[in-house]
Formats: structure tokens, sequence, C-alpha cells
């Protein structure tokens, strides 16, 4: 492919753990296509593996992590651990749901992007996303 | 001023939405003469065919509905102290959330079950922790609701064998399990097995509960969680009566008699935000569930036609930002509930959509019943907004609606069919996007969240769940592997995946394991041996 024809931002919409609630993952996923991006939906119940290799074989730019079964601090820690033992380093991680205040900076400090909890507009999110994703495609990444 | 007969008079208008938040169209204005002839039949009088004013001649001035706050979280001894505090404080029936790994039939020591034991419900492995539950609640003196689908059976058999225990034999035992499998492979996405499988094993439940527990509900079909994953009133009406029918119809071929197990059959409805729309809803699904067993399925007893329900207020209408507000949002749909002649009510905390509630927040949500029922006077008489020219012709195109939704499922060959090709599922997800949409667009106002925001907001305490429970929990279990007989159990085990092979109803074997202490992962995996596993294809 040319270098200079704009690559289309590749993003993973997943389900970690066993929560069904996937209102707000697919309502994500679509507004992310709508907006032009590759959405790739990992579909329900995955598990870290799953979804680190989901990541590393769809060559995504971004991962979106949506949690509402309170696992997060298990599941979130996991997925950046195996991306990272496979030498990715450079995928946005972000996380969305009912993710409480004070676990937010934590989870931050292992690398998540962005946390995006209740209310968050979709706008917001598609924004954050291709932004990020542009600068990792001007890092010729 | 006189208008012509049948016109309708000019309006001021401010510049907003006139819908229901279904996207319904609201007229500014309704009259008798909006309504289709037939009212009087079509509306009846309250305990009466075809229940539209409500399934009960005296309703709350008789008896009043249910309160039954769902609860449940951490290890049975901490959710068992939860419902201690309840019932101490004036609620009525019990009401169980069970942990996603309980729900998806792993066990709390398996490795998908890492991180969530405990965390969006109590976990339950084994008898013991059943046991654990209950402890110190005669059970012949509640009525008890659990909240599970794919492996309810299992759930079943412990509450048998804890009544058992306290010497209630099953035909005692009163209250309601979920069971209703549909609704997860549309909406909430709990399952264990493959649709076929996992009906048989529903319709093996109404069998062996027609006979055995004659006081016990052994299906709830439920539009809640319908609702919760985005869909519209309409829809929430439609995918849930015609779930209702698909189960009829396999007890039906099984060769029951409708009258024997059409009773025992009830309902759970959400109360969401829109006032109105959702008091027809209820209205419309009295109506079409007495029809539709009279008429299409041939029941001749009343107690067949008449539908009853639990509601729970939308979790999804709840806000992160200023969670004071929901308690208003609660309220408004609490009372939508009631007017809509509910038999038993969950209202939510204000606090949920950050955490499981606290006990605080639990108590001004079970305080806001107590307020309608003892003080808005709103139960002193029966279907208070029967006859209402609104209410009516909402309810006759909701009715309208839903007959229009199983006129499209019969056409793809049934809800089953329906399911494994996506149609309602895509309908849900369709209906969620654009309302957030509208939500983008600034169309709907949500308070709070994209109108009358409010900057640096104090945060709010929430329920932390201790991360130590889950080690109490995996501890427990491997307590109670090592008590028991394991050769009792790897013979349960063998026996319950023979009789899955075979036709035979699976209850006795579930009960006969369950007794001898298998835990539910060890008999979902053999059942599964059998049944194999289910996989959807994601449809956004």
């Amino acid at each position: 492919m040319e270098a200079a024809t704009a690559r289309k931002i590749r993003v993973v919409v997943a389900k970690p753990g066993l929560d069904g609630h996937d209102r707000g993952a697919k309502i994500i996923a679509r507004a992310l296509r709508d907006a032009g991006m590759e959405v790739i939906y990992t579909g329900l119940h995955q598990t870290p593996e799953q979804i680190a290799e989901t990541v590393i074989q769809e060559d995504a730019d971004a991962v979106g992590l949506s949690i509402l079964s309170g696992a997060h601090m298990t599941l979130v820690p996991r997925v950046v651990a195996l991306l990272a033992e496979q030498g990715v380093d450079d995928v946005l991680v972000t996380v969305g749901g009912t993710i409480p205040a004070d676990d937010i900076p934590e989870l931050k400090k292992l690398g998540v992007a962005a946390v995006f909890t209740p209310g968050a507009g979709t706008d917001e999110i598609v924004e954050f996303i291709s932004a990020g994703a542009a600068e990792r495609h001007a890092r010729g990444e | 001023m006189a208008a012509e007969p049948g016109s309708k008079p000019e309006f001021k208008q401010r510049d907003a939405e006139f819908t229901t938040i279904s996207g319904q169209e609201i007229e500014p204005l309704y009259a008798e003469q909006d309504l289709d002839p037939g009212l009087e039949e079509r509306v009846g009088q309250p305990g009466e065919y075809p229940f539209t004013r409500g399934p009960y001649p005296s309703m709350y001035r008789g008896r009043l509905w249910t309160m039954r706050q769902f609860a449940g979280f951490g290890t049975v001894e901490e959710t068992n102290e939860r419902f201690h505090y309840l019932l101490d404080h004036g609620q009525t029936g019990l009401s169980t959330a069970f942990d996603m790994p309980t729900l998806m039939g792993y066990d709390s020591d398996h490795e998908r079950s890492l991180g969530e034991v405990g965390r969006e419900g109590v976990a339950v492995d084994t008898l013991d922790d059943m046991e654990g539950l209950f402890a110190g609640i005669p059970l012949g003196g509640v009525t008890t609701s659990m909240t599970i689908n794919a492996p309810a059976a299992i759930l079943l058999a412990y509450y048998v064998l804890v009544g058992e225990s306290q010497g209630v034999p099953p035909e005692q035992l009163g209250g309601t399990i979920q069971t209703d499998i549909l609704k997860e492979y549309i909406a909430q996405k709990e399952w264990c097995f493959p649709i076929e499988p996992a009906m048989r094993l529903v319709t093996d439940m109404i069998e062996w509960c027609s006979r055995e527990m004659p006081r016990w509900h052994p299906v709830s079909i439920s539009g809640y969680h319908i609702r919760e994953a985005g869909s519209t009133a309409q829809q929430e009406l439609a995918f849930t009566l015609k779930d209702g029918f698909t189960y009829v119809e396999r007890a039906l071929e099984r060769g029951l008699d409708i009258d024997d197990f059409a009773p025992r059959l009830s309902f759970f409805f959400n109360a969401h935000v829109d006032f109105f729309e959702e008091i027809a809803k209820y209205r419309a699904a009295r109506r079409i569930w007495a029809r539709e067993l009279r008429d299409t399925y041939g029941a001749k007893r009343e107690e067949s036609m008449r539908l009853r329900f639990h509601t729970q207020t939308a979790g999804v209408s709840l806000t992160a930002q200023q969670p004071l507000n929901n308690i208003v949002r609660t309220s408004l749909e609490a009372m939508a509930a009631v007017l809509g002649g509910t038999q038993s009510l969950h209202t939510n905390s204000y606090d949920e959509a950050l955490a499981l509630p606290t006990e605080e927040a639990v108590r001004v949500a079970l305080r806001t019943q107590q307020i309608i029922a003892s003080e808005s006077g709103v139960t002193n008489t029966a279907d208070p907004l029967g006859g209402s020219w609104f209410v009516e012709k909402l309810t006759d195109e909701m009715e309208a609606a839903a007959y229009g939704y199983f006129a499209r499922i019969d056409e793809l060959g049934g809800m089953v069919e329906a399911i494994r090709r996506n149609f309602p599922q895509r309908e849900i997800a369709d209906a969620s996007f654009t309302y957030q949409q509208e939500l983008n667009e600034r169309k709907r106002i949500v308070v709070g969240v994209n109108d009358f925001v409010q900057e640096d907001e104090e945060p709010t305490p929430i329920l932390k769940i201790d991360a130590a429970l889950e080690r109490k929990q995996t501890d427990r279990l491997a307590a109670t592997r090592a008590r028991r007989d394991g050769g009792a159990v790897e013979s349960a085990l063998a026996e319950l995946k023979l009789a899955a092979a075979g036709e035979g109803n699976l209850m006795p074997p579930i009960i006969a394991a369950a007794r001898a202490r298998a835990s539910e992962g060890e008999m979902i995996a053999a059942m599964q041996e059998v049944f194999g596993t289910y996989t959807e294809s994601p449809v956004f």
C-alpha cells in the first residue's frame, strides 16, 4: 500500500469478562464505524488472552474495553500485560463502563489512555480515538 | 368557541419533540373520538377478562404489591445479612442477585471467574452456599425470587433442598425463578447451552413445578433486560409476550394441559421514565396475554389468562451525574408501575449507575415504595387511570405495535428462528443507537447529562466489594469439595449426563446431584458435554 494512502483507523471493541451488558459496546462500535473507522467487535465473554490476540492479529490502532461487572481491576491489567509481553506498546487502550472514580488513576498508571464512564458522549469518544490513532499513524506505526 | 366535530383546535407549541421516549408521536390533545369503537369491551373491569384494568377486582385495596428489593453481593454471609436488614425494614419478599460466574455456570474457582466472584451479586457454588444464603429465614414464611436463567434448574434444586432441611416440602415453597432463556439470547447474554437444549430445560422445569411446586413460578418472562439493552417500550412488550407464547407452545407440545401450567407463568417488566407509555404497556400486556391464552391456546381458567407481573424501575435511566436526581426518576417510574397494576416492585437505588447500592441508598429506594403505598393515595381505588382517553389510546397503539412485531416474527418462523437470525437483537441495537444519537443531538434531554450539567460534583460514597471475598468464597468451595463424598458426586454427575443424553425430565437427576453436593459448575459442565455451548454472532 502506498504510504500516502490514508490507512483507516482500526479499532477493536472488546467485552472482557462474563457480564452481558453490551448496549454501550455496540453503540460505541457503531459510532466509530459511522465515523469511518474499521471496527472489530469481539462479542461477549472474552478472555484477556483472546482480546490481546485479536488486537495483534487485527493490527489495531486502539482497543476499547467495555466492562460493567466490577472486574475491571482484574481484567484490564491482564490485557495490558499480555499486550506488553507481545511487544505491543503503541496501541491506544481505553476503558468504558461503570468504573468508580477511585480506580481511574490506577488504570491510567497502567497505561490506559482514557476511561469513559456512564454519560460519556459518543462524539467525545470518537474524537479521542481518532486523535490518538492519528498520532500513531503519524509516527508511521 | 365551538370547533367542527372531529377537528382539532390549533395549539401554541414550544419548539420541542412531542414523542415518547420510544419515539411514539403524541397528539396535543386526546378526546373520545380518537378511540376506536368497542372501548368498553377492550377495557372491561379490574379482575375481569381481558384484565386491561388489572388482574384483581380490588387491586391495592385488597392487597398491596410485594416490595421486593433485589439484593446480592460478596459471599452468602454478606447477602444473608442484607436480606435480614431488608426484612427488618419492612420488605415483604426476597429477591436474589447472583454474581456473573453463577449466572454463567462457572464455579468460583474457575479461571473465568477471576475478579468476578461476588462483584455483581452473590456467589453460589454448592448447596452449602444456598443453606448459608437463607440461614435464619424460614422459607415457609417468605416468597423468594431468584434471578437466574441458564443454570436455573440447579439453583431451584438447591432451594428445594434448603426447604427440605427446614422441614418445608416443595409444595409449600412460594416464589419465582427467572428461567427465561430466550431473553438471554436476545438481550442479557448469560447462557450455558445452545438454544434447543436450553428450551428443553425450561420445559422440564415448567413440567416438574406444575406437579411438585404448585405455589412456585417456574418462569418469569422478562422484558426488563430487553429494555435495559436499549429496546423501545413496544419492543419490550412484543418480544416478551412472544417469548411467553413460545414457552406455552413448548409446554403444550410436551403434552401438558394449558390450565395446569399457565397460571404459574408470570412476567417481569421494566418501568422506564416515560410515565404514560409505561402504564399503557402494562395494560396492553394484560389484554394481549388474556386474549391469546384464551383464543389461541385454549385456556379455560381465568387464572391462565390473568397476566401478573413484577416490575423493576429502569437501571438504564439512572445517571452517574447528580445521582440524587435518580430518586426522583425512580419515584416516577415506581408510580407508573403502581398505576399500571404491578404485583411486585423493585425500586433502584440512586447510586446504581456507579456501583452496587449502599445500605442507605437501598433504604431510600424501599422508602420510596412505602411512601407511594402509604401517603400518595393512589392505592385507594383500582385502576384510577382507566377510561382516560389518552391512556386508552396509548394502550390501543401499544397493542397494535406488539401485533405488528408478532407478524414479523412469525414470518421468520417463530421466536427461536428470529433469534437465530438476530432479528430482535438488531431491532434493539438500532433503537438503542437512535436514542443515543438523540441525546448527542440534544433532541432529548437527560437532566445532568446533556443539560443542566453541574461541574465539580461532590463524589458519592459507593459500596466497595472487598477483593478478599473472592478468596473467602473459593476457600468455602474447597472445603465443600474436601468434605463431600467424592464417589457419590461422580456417580450423580454420570447419572445427570446419561439423563441429558436421554429424554426424561432433568429435574430429578439435578436434585440428586445437588444433594450429593455437586457444584453448579460441575453440573453445567456435565450437561455441556452432551449439549455443547453457545456463541453468538453479534450485530451492531
